[in-house]
């Protein structure tokens, strides 16, 4: 599902964020990747959702290279791709519905559509309830189940979370991994950047080291 | 289908209800415009009416022809048939020197001077229109007349209307040259109001683009916003304009009745009208269509 070929990822000041990264996590599957910060998690993720390009090597995402999407290209790409961020980019100005709602907006479905799946995601992170409330009135927490309500919304076949928990309390944090993994259960494909190792100890799921732009380590999951 | 239709109209209610949320700076700009759009739209209005008063003057191609006074007056007549006839005149009032004398004895206030002359010095006169009106054509009839043997004398008073209306179509082009350069100035200020709200949604337009958003998706906001400031500057100046003239209605009448003149300022016509309003939110439209394809594509995900 998420394929990663010799990738090497030089930023224009030079400096060398992946250095020959090579893993394959497929359909299905749920998989952390940690490592200390600068190492290389988020550039991993950016690639992923075209944010950036290689500057060598090939990622292919459900099958398809992304080398071979054109800029044109990219926004029907990223509306089957969901992803959280840690700084949840929520937008302050419209309530939480209409945060929720955007991606299947963008997508073009119906009113009724719409309603349906804001509705089955807020559910979905047990928030059903708090749709007309503007994000800032809610904890950090709250907020970031409504990032991960907003890239549930469209039904991705792939999400991807960049330090998801960054922000977060133990407890809160827990919980919101609970929550990834509940949609693992479900079928979505998970690939999950977080430097917290604690956190995913209990967890039975696969984990990608990653250690200054190379993968140090790949434990496959306890199931 | 309607499902887009319902995206524009989400827009369209988006783009008024952003401007109604900050009522003092919307009012500048759409003043801006509306100025900017009143001014030629206003000058327009004001040599269209030139032209319908200029054009009434049609009589003011009329010209005088004044026979010797050795014609005999059966002479002049026969003439004044014999031009009435001619295809390029219109009409041929004869004015016989008895009527022409008494009428200067009562309107001149010389009646006691014409008194001491011997005879009548009035000769016999025609008053000719010609067919058409057009200004070349007079020429042409009053070369005709003045080569007759019994014609003193071809007294044009067409040349002013002339310049006149060569006046009128300068001034038509330089309103022309000021449409182009302050629809030109409208567009810009729109774009840049865009821009600054380019700036100032970028965080919007980032989350826009990472969760799918498409160039025409993340645009038609901005474009619907461009439209709404166009439009109602073009309302404004509209007001602006109707305003000017009933400021300037009895000052107008007050001249134009010292002039015998049933003249009345004419308001902007329906096609001017429409002109004004699509050409505003038009040039809303397309000042937003530079600012966007212009900053948009800075605004990327970081």
């Amino acid at each position: 599902m998420i394929r990663f070929e010799n990738v090497h990822k030089r930023y224009d000041g030079g400096r060398e964020a992946l250095a020959g990264v090579t893993f394959n996590i497929e359909r299905g599957e749920l998989a952390f990747l940690t490592g200390p910060s600068g190492a290389g998690k988020s550039t991993v993720l950016r690639l992923i959702a075209l944010i950036d390009r290689p500057t060598r090597g090939t990622v292919l995402v459900n099958d398809q290279n992304t080398a071979r999407i054109p800029r044109r290209r990219i926004p029907r790409f990223r509306q089957r791709l969901g992803v959280v961020f840690q700084d949840h980019k929520l937008l302050y100005d419209r309530s939480v519905y209409d945060n929720v709602a955007l991606p299947l907006v963008i997508a073009g479905a119906s009113r009724r559509e719409i309603d349906k799946r804001v509705r089955a995601a807020l559910d979905q992170v047990g928030l059903l309830g708090r749709e007309t409330h503007p994000p800032i009135t809610l904890s950090t927490g709250e907020q970031q189940r409504v990032g991960i309500a907003r890239a549930l919304a469209p039904r991705p076949d792939v999400l991807i979370a960049d330090e998801p928990t960054g922000n977060l309390d133990p407890d809160l944090s827990a919980e919101i991994m609970q929550l990834f993994a509940r949609f693992n259960e479900v079928g979505v494909t998970l690939l999950i950047a977080t430097h917290d190792l604690e956190l995913i100890e209990s967890m039975p799921h696969r984990r990608l080291k990653l250690v200054a732009g190379r993968i140090e380590s790949d434990s496959p999951g306890a199931h | 289908m309607l499902r887009y239709f319902g995206l524009h109209r989400d827009n369209l209610v988006d783009a008024m209800r952003r401007l109604r949320a900050q009522p003092f700076a919307t009012l500048l700009t759409v003043l801006v415009i509306a100025i900017a759009l009143a001014l030629p739209a206003g000058l327009r209005v004001l040599v269209s009416n030139l032209g319908t008063l200029s054009g009434g003057w049609q009589s003011a191609a009329d010209f005088t022809v004044y026979f010797k006074l050795e014609v005999p007056t059966d002479r002049a007549r026969a003439l004044a048939r014999e031009i009435a006839a001619r295809p390029d005149v219109a009409s041929v009032q004869f004015i016989d020197r008895g009527t022409a004398l008494e009428d200067f004895r009562a309107h001149s206030g010389f009646g006691t001077a014409l008194d001491a002359l011997e005879g009548n010095p009035l000769p016999d006169a025609l008053v000719i229109r010609p067919a058409s009106g057009a200004a070349g054509n007079v020429e042409g009839v009053a070369a005709a007349i003045r080569k007759l043997p019994e014609t003193d004398l071809v007294q044009l008073d067409t040349q002013w209307v002339g310049r006149l209306r060569a006046m009128l179509a300068l001034s038509v082009r330089i309103v022309d040259l000021a449409t182009v350069l302050l629809a030109l100035g409208v567009a810009i200020v729109i774009g840049n109001t865009i821009r600054l709200e380019i700036q100032n949604r970028s965080a919007e337009i980032e989350v826009t683009k990472l969760v799918g958003g498409t160039d025409g998706f993340i645009r038609r906001p901005f474009l619907y916003l461009g439209l709404c400031y166009g439009l109602a500057g073009a309302i404004l100046a509209y007001l602006l304009i109707l305003a000017t003239l009933a400021i300037l209605k009895s000052p107008v009448s007050n001249l134009a009745a010292l002039y015998d003149s049933q003249f009345a300022l004419a308001g902007p016509s329906w096609r001017e009208t429409g002109v004004l309003l699509a050409g505003g939110a038009l040039l809303g439209w397309a000042g937003a269509g530079l600012a966007t394809a212009r900053h948009l594509r800075a605004v990327e995900p970081r």
